[in-house]
């Protein structure tokens, strides 16, 4: 019997965690199924990609689960973005995860593997999902095996943070985005994901910026204004889960489900007509600024990172909002830009963490002496949150931008703008702080370290380079996200 | 010996209406038998257990004891397989107990409703002895099992005689001889306050059972028949009397306290919290079921069904309307109580207070869309508390207790039954991929359809409420230290583990394939819907 390759890319992250799972006590054997498994998956969604760009089609799958609502799932570009990146980086993690929990021995490292791969797996789920029902299963399954990872330090703090994330993200998602999807299958009896939208003719036009709203927060992992508290709360995790999940597969998730909501169940043409959906970019405009100023407070890297997330995710939602084509184009593509670039920052701070055992944004003074490799790349990575060429955040920037300009949004134009100067503002000074203030001198509190151990480098210079990589050969990823909104390019 | 009187009582009275059924039902009963064991599948479905029972009451060895239980329940379950294979197959089979035609004789009347519902509680009962030996050796003084088992099985056969049963005084001698043995088993448990829960029960038990006896009387009064399907064809000239709106209202009170709809539920947290475990289990999993199914027989068989909910009452409020107010109130009260309980069993009794109201939900809303869905929630319901309070019971078993403190450290030292507990309750929750998921979908569906955005706001919130008492257990399981000095914590015997986790993969394999649970509760609410009309 042959699996259908689109259940193959979900089973094998899964098939991995139970051998994973099976490894138990076996550290060397735990990663390298670790390691194969990543490996794997990435193949096969290359083998994928090259498939689809070169014109084949996958026939979809469908089991049936209640009358009318199969799971289901399917390629389409968008999906495929988010599978490339979460699958391509899960390699890198890996290989990060392993220096970084050997060298801060951590506890329970294969309940920390097996809940990684369930996860990759989830994430795989919501990249390939046909209809609005497979999403949210895999939705939230992502959020309920995330959550030992929150909280795999145990003790209060950890639990009161696991209190939060599965307080909000449940809390919005049962409450809200269950609601929405059950409001549109109701309305139209169906919820596939289809170009152009299923809404048109279905929703009268209050009710469209209703149903909006619900869908906008209850996607709580896409971390719009206020529901954004259970990101900065994930913080206490390991920084591997930091780096994938919270940088990468879990908001990536998020904002993934904004996009697909709105091009593939709203459809442009709807939203345009709807003035009472307007509300949208404001939303996401403010949370930008809001969430910038806030960044610009924190003292703690991680935390700062967080917020910095908080914003760019909210590109992705204000690019989408615009309702251009050019700038939704520019959403799919800052979904894989900002990956790029956040993971490598926050493979910086573990690090850090790992080698100085620093935290705070305020002790990095000239650690780039030390630790140039590390600050090398978090330099990389800071330049694509602002979005200076060469690096990948300046292209997701332009395209967003193109779509504001030409469609004279100038509220879009404004935010971004600005936020570009409040991005400069947080993540410079860092940079400055650590190549070209004098280190303190080595005592009790600052002992002396070199570079973290070799994984951990190994990873945080690639995701760098694959920063600049993918503003100078964005094509594959690029035709993907004009194929979204249709464009040739 | 009550049912050979009714039986006589019955051929005094109803002979003139009933002429014409007679010779309906001699007809059926004169058709050809294919099979001798085939054909007396209903009874057997009733006897296997109800002869077991004594038989189990002799045996001197616990282990022998058991042994005969189990076999006879999963006989029971096998047979009762066989019926529900033979109504999908080829509809409904009435059949004439001891030959005796109705409307006189009793009848058993088994369509896909009651089949599902006998396999269903057949398949808990089964489970239930088959986990019982480690749990009853543990809870049980070893002079007492035989009985226990003896009453398990009288228990068993009194909830499935509610099933099969198309008679409606037959369902009441069914009805008590299941409440008299769960009053005794409840009793049986390992604290004093076990007695008073058993008496509270008791009494309240009785209160609805005596309502439910003075409604049939009334019926009886009014048309002479006792057999639902002739109930069915002469209660709608009489609809308009008093006598006939009492006994409705009789019967829906009655009922309502053996479902425990709030407010008549207030003997359900003690009994549940301080019976054995595996009474827990399998009560907590059939009992309130099966009066439910009883409720939605006389609702829509014998009454004439969505015409009874819908006709306006006092104060322009329809039955319909009333039942889904109380059972909101129910869902939000019980899901409140269940936050601020410190004892595991005691907190999932309340949420199966409030998992009842969803249910009554669903037949109160009066459309097909909200029958399925009530129906279907009977099934997955079943399925995630049974195996909640098994997880529970593993618990007990290994630490005496089923408060949170006793549960600290679980999650470490009993990783696979806290594993199996962790499934069942994301499947309380609803969590797409398990079951109730299903029953939340359906239910959410039905009251949409109707505009009812209230009525689904509340169903969602309650869902919340639901991760919160949950995540309660969760915790105290995954992030409370293991006590110092306490009692030495391993994971539990596989006798537990394995029907445990049979039950946890069932409430997965049903949420991610629906079709037959859910095809079963469409093709029941259909029949109930026309035969009603």
């Amino acid at each position: 019997m042959i699996i259908h390759p689109l259940l193959l890319i979900v089973a094998t992250p899964l098939a991995g965690a139970l051998l994973i799972a099976l490894s138990a006590g076996k550290p060397t054997q735990r990663e390298t199924v670790t390691l194969v498994t990543a490996g794997l998956l990435f193949w096969q969604v290359l083998r994928l990609l090259a498939h689809s760009l070169g014109g084949g089609t996958v026939s979809p799958v469908e089991l049936a689960v209640m009358p009318g609502v199969p799971l289901a799932l399917s390629v389409e570009p968008l999906g495929l973005i988010f599978a490339l990146v979460a699958s391509g980086l899960w390699i890198v993690n890996s290989v990060y995860s392993i220096g970084y929990m050997r060298g801060n021995n951590e506890a329970h490292q294969t309940r920390f593997y097996v809940c990684f791969g369930l996860a990759i797996s989830f994430a795989m789920g919501i990249a390939l999902a046909d209809n609005l029902f497979t999403l949210f299963l895999f939705y939230e399954a992502l959020t309920l095996s995330t959550y030992p990872l929150v909280t795999h330090k145990g003790g209060a703090e950890a639990r009161e943070a696991g209190r939060v994330y599965l307080g909000i993200l449940m809390s919005t998602s049962i409450g809200f985005l269950l609601l929405a999807i059950v409001w549109t299958w109701q309305a139209t009896g169906r919820m596939d994901f289809t170009p152009g939208g299923i809404l048109a003719g279905h929703v009268d036009e209050p009710e469209v910026g209703l149903l909006l709203f619900l869908f906008m927060y209850g996607i709580g992992k896409a971390a719009l204004m206020p529901i954004h508290r259970w990101l900065p709360a994930a913080m206490v995790a390991p920084t591997p889960v930091s780096a994938l999940l919270h940088a990468v597969a879990v908001v990536k998730a998020g904002v993934f489900s904004v996009v697909k909501v709105i091009v593939y169940i709203f459809g442009l043409d709807l939203l345009n007509a709807s003035p009472s959906a307007d509300w949208l970019l404001y939303a996401a405009g403010a949370t930008i600024l809001i969430a910038s100023l806030i960044a610009l407070k924190q003292d703690n890297l991680k935390r700062r990172l967080a917020y910095s997330t908080i914003s760019q995710l909210s590109y992705v939602i204000l690019a989408a909002a615009i309702l251009a084509p050019l700038s939704v184009a520019g959403a799919a593509l800052h979904i894989a830009a900002h990956a790029v670039g956040k993971i490598t920052l926050f493979f910086a701070a573990g690090s850090i963490y790992t080698a100085a055992h620093k935290t705070q944004v305020s002790q990095l003074d000239g650690i780039g002496r030390r630790m140039p490799w590390t600050m090398g790349a978090f330099a990389i990575g800071a330049l694509s949150m602002v979005g200076v060429p060469p690096t990948a955040g300046f292209l997701s920037k332009w395209f967003m931008l193109s779509g504001a300009w030409a469609t004279e949004q100038w509220v879009a134009v404004g935010v971004i703008v600005l936020s570009t100067l409040l991005n400069a503002a947080y993540f410079l000074p860092i940079v400055y702080a650590a190549f070209f203030r004098a280190p303190p001198p080595d005592d009790a509190h600052h002992p002396p370290h070199g570079e973290a151990p070799w994984p951990i480098v190994a990873a945080l210079t690639t995701t760098a380079g694959l920063t600049v990589l993918l503003f100078l050969f964005p094509r594959p990823v690029l035709d993907l996200a004009l194929a979204l909104v249709g464009a040739t390019p | 010996m009550s049912q050979l009187l009714k039986v006589a009582e019955a051929a005094a009275h109803g002979v003139t209406e009933s002429a014409t059924h007679t010779a309906q039902h001699a007809a059926h009963a004169a058709t050809p038998s294919l099979s001798l064991l085939g054909d007396n599948l209903p009874a057997l479905a009733i006897v296997v257990p109800l002869l077991a029972a004594p038989l189990v009451a002799l045996m001197i060895r616990p282990a022998l004891a058991w042994s005969l239980a189990a076999l006879a329940g999963l006989t029971t379950l096998a047979v009762t397989g066989g019926l529900l294979a033979r109504v999908l197959d080829s509809g409904p089979i009435v059949y004439a107990v001891g030959g005796w035609a109705g409307p006189w004789g009793i009848e058993y009347r088994i369509d896909t409703l009651s089949a599902g519902m006998l396999v269903l509680v057949a398949g808990i009962g089964a489970v239930s002895l088959l986990y019982a030996r480690a749990s009853v050796a543990r809870e049980i003084p070893p002079a007492r099992a035989s009985l226990f088992y003896s009453l398990m099985l009288l228990c068993l056969t009194g909830l499935l005689g509610m099933c099969i049963s198309g008679d409606v005084f037959n369902v009441f001698v069914f009805l008590e001889i299941s409440s008299l043995s769960s009053y005794a088993l409840i009793g049986l448990g390992s604290t004093r306050r076990a007695f008073t829960a058993a008496f509270n029960y008791l009494i309240l038990g009785t209160i609805g059972a005596t309502f439910y006896v003075i409604g049939i009387g009334l019926l009886y009064m009014m048309t002479g028949s006792l057999n639902m399907a002739d109930l069915a064809t002469l209660v709608p000239a009489q609809m308009d009397t008093t006598t006939v709106q009492m006994a409705i209202a009789f019967l829906a009170v009655g009922l309502s306290l053996k479902a425990a709809l709030f407010p008549l539920h207030l003997w359900l947290p003690n009994a549940y919290a301080y019976a054995p475990s595996v009474v827990t289990a399998f009560l907590a999993a059939t009992a309130t079921k099966v009066s439910i199914y009883v409720l939605v027989r006389f609702v829509f068989t014998v009454f004439g069904g969505t015409g009874l909910l819908v006709l306006e009452g006092p104060l322009g409020l329809s039955a319909g309307t009333l039942i889904c107010v109380l059972a909101l109130a129910g869902v939000v009260v019980a899901s409140l109580s269940a936050i601020y309980q410190e004892d595991a069993k005691r907190l999932l009794a309340y949420s199966s207070v409030a998992q009842v109201g969803y249910m009554l939900l669903g037949v109160g809303l009066a459309s097909p869309a909200g029958l399925s869905a009530g129906l279907i929630h009977v099934f997955n319901h079943a399925l995630i508390k049974f195996a909640l309070f098994l997880a529970v019971g593993a618990v007990v078993w290994r630490t005496g207790s089923a408060h949170m403190a006793a549960l600290a450290g679980a999650g470490k030292r009993m990783p696979w039954t806290m594993a199996a507990f962790v499934i069942a309750g994301l499947s309380l929750i609803g969590v797409p991929g398990t079951v109730g998921f299903v029953s939340k979908w359906m239910l959410l569906q039905a009251a949409l359809a109707q505009q009812l955005w209230l009525v689904a706001g509340l169903i969602l919130f309650t869902s919340l409420l639901a991760v919160v008492y949950v995540w309660k257990m969760i915790e105290a399981a995954y992030f409370r230290p293991v006590p110092e000095g306490g009692p030495e914590i391993a994971e539990a015997p596989l006798s537990l583990r394995l029907p445990l986790w049979l039950v946890a993969l069932a409430c997965i394999y049903f949420g991610l394939d629906a079709s037959g649970p859910v095809g079963i509760a469409e093709t029941a609410t259909r029949t109930l819907l026309e035969g009603g009309a």
